[in-house]
């Protein structure tokens, strides 16, 4: 009875609701994708075979992982921080030697009976953790250049390990974090810097390169000409502007096409320009150009996937074609439905306002998240309540932004609502050692 | 705790940044689902299919209610590779189909690549019936193949292959003309003869049915419960005025000869028989044989597939004389009364016309300068005609004639209900201004008085002339088909211009008798007094036109009974001799079918001699003779060519130790180099062969995953 309202006590029914929903959705979803009237669905559910009963039990699963961890100390989370961090990344590392090549990622290490563990995921928890404990420790101060940089060292190396392990998508995802340590004091510029430069890569994929040169000249100038009282003050301000041109065209010029034609895979520019609706050409990637000079095809990649999930989602219409009647989903035209495309099987069958409907409870459960960070007395929850939600935007944000056209296809799964218990899992412990923590928002946690 | 709220401003900036990445994304969607009708329409492109339900075509009966033609259900054998990967007797089925590992190889892949693993494709088109009870009995050794049903025409008395026409697969260019009438690329649309004419009457109405498919184009069942579907109409049926036994024997009668034959129903226009020859048997245009005939029949010099009833155009020779005789009434030039003395020729013009009687008084009055078909009679008055001194000209008077014989339906389109007809030719003033100056005179054309010069009519003109002079002045269009199945409005208007009574003729009928008097005589007295209808009396005209390089044309028209007509008949036979001998029996023979529905036992020995009769020209004979021997010609290259290979190592090996033996002589050069050649390229074939097929395995074994 004492455990029972000890568990109760403090926790914040309003996420686990959400959370409830979204998990619920998910495997509707599921079921969408993968309905078959031929088979009795009933039976199909308890039958472990389809991927929506698997993912029933993978709900389960959570469930008991989710009681296991309100019922845990959470002191225990404080205590072992920079421990599990180091655990994550020895995690991360050993998939070097035990990793298996799952979709062309080698960042899987398999648990024997088909199942297997993506470290990465795992690590988004640790990292946040990590990032938590560091961001709380009382004699941080969090304005030195060289604690921003240990905060960006722990948030990044994760990320950095992602990306040799060929997931660039996850190691997307650890960006996140600078969201958190703007919270806790980052200077904006740094934001508004990464912002710009992302608008710069943009301009250069979509526009003529003399064009944007033209255009950034004349800004260039017309920013010389209102700060020409300045100017005459003082020098430095005309050097910085000039500065300035120069790095971003130089940036447009030569940069950006160097990252895509020798960095990037011919695969990896083809989505990001399919983003932008041009076509890569590639006979100018080095990769494919290696291939082609070790005899060996390279496939030529198609925005297949990114077509098929925007008709999915454009043929929803209002309202929606209905529950099960889908044509794009029963037909299967999407690949990967069931797991980064799931957002394309509600689009379809409900519609705008199904997909509105849906947005809004991720919105709900991300303000909500805010709320809750705010109202911790300590720094490591609110830290890691912000971590919490800015993964979560993040993969939401990737996720949607993907399957609509908006952004390159990386593979980044919906939190809770795609099929996959390795993310299912992992959302659900870092949204409930949120929920622990702010259960116990009266304590001062170190 | 100073550290505690520090920054807490910054809260709203994130959650600015939250609502800013969701509003992208809401007018994303609201760009994708709202403003973009492109992508259901996408949608619906991706995972509709739609199916066109074929239904059956129209019936032709002839007047009996007898079926000139059918359907009937053929068989292809198709073939879904992905599903016949395993456990196919190929042993079996290369014996039974007759081909080899090789060409199962062949067609397999062929089928892959024309319509993917996973749809169904012909192996082998339209099977005889021993092919499909064999396949159908064997079907469970062969998962993956299945016996296709299509729906084919046929044609159980094997006749009328001319006038029924054929259905071919549709051209590009008439799905251009046609858009909106629901054709299909590799549908079938009649392009010959009455399945042409009436095809919007006898396709029927297709029927859609909507089907969601997979990704990979297999059927997952129907769409939206079948709501948007539409059932097939089948196609009416048309009743002709065919008499089928009329047909089948005056085919019968025109074997092994050219020419063709009408027989018209005078008092409704509609056509009771219409013969062309040579002919084929409709059936093997079927498409299971369509390929081993096609060739012959298009290509045959003899030319089976042209309509001669219908697009033929004869010098109707000595038939043209009635007409002759009717203008000239008409024109008060002669009366019934009027002679010409003839003594065997007709000399007036300088050059001699020739007459087949010289006794006195064979052209004593009209009647009788009809029966003995009097040449220097018709001439004479033909003459008469153009020179009319009413008209001032001969210009004129010929200009006049001319009107006249285009009332009588010659020289223009009857406008019969089949494609191809064509308008025979009444020549024009023009022609002979530019032929002899603008100094002409009746001299000039006089044998056309006898159906010669440059006259040339139909058969199927010269029969509705036959009914012209039988109903004494007016007729219906000839046409086949008398009524449609459920009439609809566009029918009746279409058969509607076969309801009018065409009577702008306004000869008397004085006139009219005076003429069928005297072909009432040729059959008693005349020149085909020896060819007897039992049972009735006919009227009739012979004509024999002279051919260069060929025997005389025989041409004969006839209407029976001579009292009240219900058929009249033109019969032209090519390279034949007199009218009377040839053109005059198959005439009598077709009309004693139709009036007394069987045949004498005498009428059925004269049919047997005529239908053995062999009356083609011997040119044709050589031009097909040529012919076969350049097709052996061609084989045997062939052969050689096969050979020479093996034939091309041996010599090599030959000359190898005749060098040996001569101690280094050279050998011929080249010959080694084009074994060599040869070798290789099959060496090359070989190769690229066992590439192919497993490659294409393995890709689509990676596709299924």
């Amino acid at each position: 009875m004492y455990q029972q309202e000890k568990l109760a006590k403090g926790i914040d029914w309003v996420v686990v609701f959400l959370y409830i929903a979204l998990v619920a959705i998910g495997i509707l979803c599921i079921f969408m994708v993968e309905y078959n009237p031929e088979v009795n669905w009933a039976s199909a559910f308890i039958s472990g075979k389809t991927e929506y009963s698997k993912q029933l039990i993978f709900a389960g699963i959570c469930a008991l992982m989710a009681i296991f961890i309100l019922l845990s100390d959470s002191k225990l989370y404080t205590a072992f921080a920079n421990l599990t961090y180091l655990f994550g990344i020895l995690l991360m590392l050993s998939t070097f030697v035990l990793g298996r090549n799952i979709n062309g990622s080698k960042s899987w290490i398999p648990l024997g009976g088909g199942f297997n563990l993506q470290p990465a995921e795992l690590c988004k928890i640790f990292t946040s953790l990590a990032l938590a404990k560091f961001l709380s420790m009382q004699e941080l101060d969090f304005s030195k250049l060289k604690s921003q940089l240990i905060a960006a060292f722990i948030a990044l190396f994760p990320a950095f390990l992602s990306i040799t392990q060929n997931e660039t998508g996850l190691a997307l995802v650890y960006c996140c974090f600078f969201i958190v340590m703007f919270r806790e004091g980052l200077p904006g510029s740094i934001l508004l810097v990464g912002f710009s430069f992302g608008v710069l890569v943009v301009a250069t994929l979509i526009m003529e390169p003399n064009t944007l040169a033209i255009i950034l000249t004349v800004i260039a100038i017309a920013t010389i000409y209102i700060l020409r009282k300045k100017i005459k003050r003082s020098r430095r301000i005309l050097a910085l502007i000039v500065f300035l041109w120069a790095a971003c065209v130089g940036i447009q010029r030569f940069a950006v096409p160097y990252i895509f034609n020798n960095i990037l895979q011919c695969y990896q520019s083809t989505r990001v320009y399919a983003m932008v609706g041009r076509a890569y050409d590639c006979t100018q990637n080095r990769s494919s150009i290696q291939k082609l000079e070790n005899n060996k095809t390279y496939a030529k990649p198609d925005d297949y996937n990114v077509r098929q999930s925007k008709i999915a989602i454009g043929s929803g219409g209002l309202f929606g074609r209905g529950f099960l009647k889908g044509t794009q989903t029963r037909g299967k035209y999407v690949p990967e439905q069931q797991t980064d495309f799931v957002f394309t099987s509600l689009g379809e069958a409900f519609g705008f306002m199904g997909s509105l409907t849906f947005l809004l409870i991720y919105l709900a459960l991300l303000f909500r998240i805010v709320k809750i960070a705010e109202r911790q007395r300590s720094v490591f929850s609110r830290v890691y309540a912000y971590c919490v939600a800015s993964i979560l935007l993040m993969h939401i944000g990737i996720n949607v932004c993907m399957t609509i056209g908006l952004f390159p296809v990386v593979g980044i799964p919906l939190p809770l609502v795609s099929y996959g218990g390795s993310s299912l899992l992992t959302f659900t412990i870092l949204i409930f050692i949120m929920l622990r923590l702010d259960a116990d928002r009266q304590m001062v946690l170190r | 705790m100073a550290t505690l709220n520090n920054n807490q401003s910054r809260s709203r900036i994130i959650l600015g940044i939250f609502i800013i990445v969701f509003a992208i994304i809401m007018a994303q969607l609201l760009n994708l689902q709202l403003f973009s009708p492109k992508y259901r329409l996408q949608a619906e492109n991706n995972a509709i299919f739609r199916k066109v339900i074929y239904p059956d075509r129209g019936i032709i009966y002839d007047r009996k209610g007898h079926a000139i033609l059918d359907n009937v259900i053929n068989f292809d054998f198709t073939v879904t590779p992905a599903e016949a990967r395993k456990g196919v007797d190929t042993a079996t089925l290369c014996e039974i189909l007759g081909i080899d590992s090789a060409e199962y190889h062949k067609r397999m892949l062929t089928a892959i690549i024309k319509n993917s693993s996973y749809k169904p494709s012909t192996f082998e088109p339209l099977l005889t019936k021993e092919l499909f009870a064999k396949l159908n009995e064997n079907l469970y050794k062969f998962p993956g193949f299945a016996l296709q049903e299509r729906p084919v025409r046929t044609y159980p008395f094997h006749v009328g292959a001319n006038f029924l026409g054929r259905l071919g697969e549709v051209s590009a260019n008439f799905l251009e003309e046609h858009p909106d009438e629901g054709y299909q690329p590799g549908d079938y649309t009649g392009i010959t003869g009455m399945e042409k004419s009436y095809e919007k009457v006898l396709m029927g109405q297709r029927g859609v049915k909507r089907f969601l498919r997979d990704n990979r184009s297999r059927i997952q069942g129907p769409y939206a419960g079948g709501n948007y579907d539409t059932t097939a109409v089948a196609g009416r049926s048309l009743y002709t005025s065919i008499d089928i036994g009329v047909q089948t024997l005056g085919e019968k009668l025109f074997q092994n000869k050219i020419g063709a034959a009408v027989a018209i129903n005078p008092k409704t226009g509609g056509i009771i028989a219409m013969v062309s020859a040579p002919t084929f048997d409709p059936n093997d245009l079927a498409p299971s044989e369509y390929r081993k005939h096609i060739g012959y029949l298009a290509l045959d010099t003899s030319r089976p597939m042209y309509n001669r009833a219908i697009a033929g155009m004869y010098p109707p020779g000595s038939t043209y004389k009635p007409l002759g005789a009717l203008i000239a009434l008409d024109e008060g030039v002669i009366n019934p009364s009027y002679g010409y003395d003839c003594r065997g020729a007709y000399y007036a013009c300088g050059k001699r016309v020739r007459c087949d009687e010289s006794w006195a008084g064979h052209a004593a009055n009209l009647k009788l300068a009809i029966a003995h078909s009097c040449n220097a009679y018709f001439c004479n008055i033909f003459r008469m005609t153009v020179d009319n001194p009413k008209f001032g000209s001969p210009r004129k008077g010929y200009a006049h004639w001319r009107d006249y014989m285009h009332k009588f339906g010659f020289g223009t389109h009857l406008g019969v209900d089949i494609p191809g007809e064509r308008g025979g030719n009444i020549p024009d003033t023009i022609e002979y201004n530019h032929d002899y100056g603008n100094r002409w005179v009746s001299c000039n054309m006089v044998t056309m008085g006898i159906g010669q010069d440059r006259m040339t009519v139909t058969p199927l003109q010269s029969a509705n002339g036959a009914c012209i002079i039988a109903n004494k002045g007016w007729y219906y269009t000839p046409h086949f088909v008398d009524s449609i199945e459920n009439p609809q409005i566009g029918d009746t208007s279409f058969l509607a211009r076969y309801r009018v009574k065409h009577s702008n003729l306004k000869i008397s009928d004085a006139d009219f008798k005076a003429v069928q008097a005297g072909m009432e005589d040729v059959t008693e007295v005349g020149t085909a007094s020896n060819v007897k209808v039992p049972g009735y009396s006919y009227a009739a005209k012979t004509g024999t036109a002279q051919v260069p390089n060929l025997k005389n044309l025989a041409v004969f028209i006839a209407y029976a009974p001579a009292e009240n007509p219900t058929i009249a008949i033109a019969v032209y036979v090519e390279n034949a001799g007199y009218g009377s001998a040839w053109a005059a029996p198959i005439a009598a023979h077709m009309m004693e079918k139709y009036l007394n529905d069987t045949l004498t036992e005498d009428t059925k020995a004269d049919v047997e001699r005529l239908s053995k009769a062999n009356l083609i020209p011997r040119q044709i004979f050589d031009w097909r003779r040529r012919q076969d021997s350049a097709r052996e010609q061609r084989i045997r290259e062939e052969e050689r060519k096969s050979d020479s290979i093996a034939l091309a190592s041996e010599k090599a090996h030959i000359e190898d130790s005749i060098r040996l033996a001569t101690g280094g002589n050279k050998p011929a050069p080249g010959s080694t180099d084009t074994t060599n050649r040869d070798s290789v390229a099959q060496a090359i074939v070989a190769d690229w062969r066992t590439r192919l097929w497993p490659l294409s395995f393995t890709s689509r074994k990676k596709a299924g995953k």
